[in-house]
């Protein structure tokens, strides 16, 4: 172990090479600082499904559901859409609702948290593949009435989505453009950069505390040998069912976030296939174990970016049949494939627990 | 009326593929417990394979029927030796290893699949060519209609039932299978070679999942790579429902969620004024397979526990 002294080092080192990162960045282009800032994103999400997967053991394959809830709401409330579309909406707020973030933000994450203790509620009983089957169909269910609750009444406007959804405002400062100070211009891309990595380290923390708390144990009980963790006296309903509804909450501010960094939404970002992405990330990266997880979501979400470069050859070479998207989701099959047969409990497995990293039994 | 009994029609075609697909799911679930995620896209490389061999062959060289009998033969060869091949490389080595890396390659699998297929087939919705004659029976006057390809989907599907359930209940290798899936070890002991029976289930399995491509191809008239994966999750919950684990309950489970859906379509407008479009029918599978699982976890036909996770 390294000592006190050495550790905080490392931490101001790290500390300061995250805070420079996008200024750095920034000189090769913005793309690469938005990139930056998509993937502290998915390590916002793969650390809340780590909750559900990674310490409960309940395979969760619709995870995207709760994203996509808690962009909905943002967009919904931070958006003319509603407005648009309600009369009564119109009457009361002329200019459309563009509630503060204050109030967007909280909502969102409670009612994706209701969402998860709702799919939680009636698959207490299953474990396993039964799970993750039922979770998955969820997640469709969820994705197919984004896609069509736009008739009789226009709450999702459909496949074609919700555009100009507002930028976040802190504290009076607009994140949608650069923020001045002390003469440098910080862009709009950065400042989304900074507020997804404070969310990710106070989620950390969070995740950490977590781990090592009672609640935390339990649920590693559960985990284990749910039959035993009952007979010791936990309330294992009660404890899925948080576990679910903590999981959700993390989609759901991350949802939020996500709708309003990109300023719209439309159920083709909230598919079957990001679910599966996410879960990729957790499981490659090392279930359960946080910095495990942090590198699958980082290498996953980056891997794409990178071959961007490499794709403009292969697309050549191949005459046009393998494009990036296409060689992003090859990439990402091979890599689930072959991580799983060489190394089943991940890249970067959880020391601690040799057995507690077999997820489901 | 008549739309009650077109839809009815409707229902029992597409429940039967569902039947064929879920039959793969429930035997290898019941031998080795893993959700074959890309079984659905086997039935996607049958669909596709038979496409291919449907507009490569010049027309004219033989008749619709003969070409189709050809482009079944050959997907259901090439479908088996495909399942063979991921059973031998993405699952065996993983049989010991805790549950979740399986699931995982297994959706690697049905990813990787459709993007091969992607690569191979190119992403664009293909036209698959009428190989059997555009005939429409009436059932009576200006009555509800089927087609002749319905009918051929019909009576195929019973066929292959029929030999499946003679070869599990009737020969050696059906009881190799049946004792596998009671106990592969003790199988093991009784001079049963439990990696064979494991091969053979999934060569059988794509088999089925071939014709079902193909039939899927003819009766909807369209082949792409994402074909494969609804029908897939579709069938899984057709097997569920039956009971996993159970054959008949498969062919049950698959006939009753394709008169369900085809049921759900022809009414769900009308009964809810509109509301809810035919659209929402993609999700009665997964409500049927929520209700299942809380309602009745072992299924219809099932006497398995179905807390086995």
């Amino acid at each position: 172990m390294t000592s006190k002294k050495n550790s905080f080092i490392v931490f101001l080192i790290a500390a300061v090479a995250l805070l420079a990162l996008p200024l750095i960045a920034a000189q090769f282009g913005q793309g690469w600082v938005r990139i930056m800032a998509l993937a502290l994103l998915y390590v916002l999400l793969a650390l809340g499904l780590n909750i559900v997967v990674g310490y409960a053991g309940l395979l969760d394959l619709g995870y995207v559901a709760f994203y996509a809830v808690g962009a909905y709401m943002y967009a919904l409330l931070a958006s003319p859409h509603l407005a648009e579309n309600f009369e009564s909406i119109k009457a009361a707020f002329p200019n459309g609702l563009h509630l503060p973030i204050w109030v967007v933000i909280p909502l969102a994450a409670t009612i994706a948290a209701l969402a998860g203790v709702l799919l939680g509620a009636p698959t207490l009983k299953l474990r396993g593949d039964y799970l993750a089957i039922v979770t998955l169909g969820f997640g469709e269910i969820i994705r197919v009435f984004m896609n069509n609750l736009e008739h009789p009444v226009n709450i999702t406007n459909g496949p074609r989505g919700i555009s100009q959804i507002d930028p976040m405002t802190l504290a009076g400062v607009s994140f949608g453009k650069p923020l001045e100070v002390l003469g440098f211009s910080v862009p709009s891309v950065a400042l989304y950069y900074y507020l997804f990595l404070v969310l990710v380290v106070g989620s950390v923390v969070v995740c950490h505390r977590l781990e090592t708390s009672r609640i935390g144990r339990a649920w590693m009980a559960i985990r284990e040998d749910e039959i035993a963790a009952k007979a010791m006296g936990l309330n294992t309903r009660n404890l899925k069912l948080l576990a679910f509804g903590m999981g959700a909450t993390f989609g759901g501010v991350s949802g939020s976030m996500f709708a309003s960094f990109q300023g719209f939404i439309s159920p083709e970002s909230f598919t079957l296939m990001e679910s599966v992405m996410i879960v990729a990330m957790v499981v490659l990266g090392g279930i359960g174990h946080i910095p495990g997880v942090i590198l699958g979501a980082l290498l996953l979400a980056a891997l794409p970016e990178v071959l961007r470069y490499v794709a403009g050859d292969v697309q050549n070479l191949t005459g046009g049949r393998i494009d990036a998207a296409i060689l992003r989701q090859l990439l990402i099959a091979l890599a689930m494939i072959a991580v799983m047969l060489l190394r089943p409990r991940g890249l970067w497995p959880s020391p601690e627990h040799g057995k507690a990293a077999v997820a489901v039994k | 009326m008549d739309v009650f009994v077109q839809q009815v029609i409707n229902g029992l075609v597409l429940g039967s593929m569902y039947a064929l697909v879920a039959l793969g799911y429930t035997m290898v679930y019941g031998i080795i417990s893993l959700i074959n995620f890309a079984h659905g896209e086997v039935l996607m490389v049958g669909a596709m394979v038979a496409w291919t061999v449907a507009t490569t062959i010049p027309p004219g060289t033989m008749p619709g029927w003969l070409l189709m009998i050809v482009a079944m033969l050959l997907a259901m060869v090439v479908c088996a030796a495909l399942n063979f091949t991921i059973e031998k490389i993405a699952y065996r080595p993983l049989r010991n290893a805790p549950r979740l890396a399986p699931l995982i390659t297994a959706m690697g699998m049905s990813l990787l699949l459709q993007t091969l297929a992607m690569i191979i087939w190119k992403p664009n919705p293909k036209p698959f060519p009428q190989l059997l004659p555009p005939e429409i029976y009436f059932l009576w006057e200006d009555g509800p209609v089927i087609t002749l390809t319905q009918v051929v989907i019909l009576v195929v599907t019973m066929v292959s039932l029929a030999g499946l359930l003679w070869l599990v209940n009737r020969t050696k290798l059906g009881r190799a299978m049946r004792a596998t899936a009671e106990n592969p070890r003790v199988a093991g002991l009784m001079g049963v070679r439990p990696d064979h029976v494991i091969s053979a289930t999934f060569i059988i399995g794509a088999a089925l999942a071939a014709i079902a491509g193909v039939m899927w191809a003819a009766n909807y008239g369209t082949v792409q790579h994402s074909m494969g994966f609804l029908p897939g999750l579709k069938a899984f919950t057709a097997a569920v429902f039956g009971g996993i684990g159970n054959l008949t309950g498969a062919m049950v489970g698959g006939v009753l969620l394709g008169l369900i859906e085809a049921i759900g379509a022809g009414y769900l407008g009308e009964l809810t004024g509109g509301v809810f479009g035919s659209h929402y029918v993609e999700i009665f599978a997964f409500i049927v397979l929520i209700l299942v699982l809380t309602l009745r976890p072992s299924g219809l036909m099932g006497e398995r526990v179905a807390d086995r996770a």
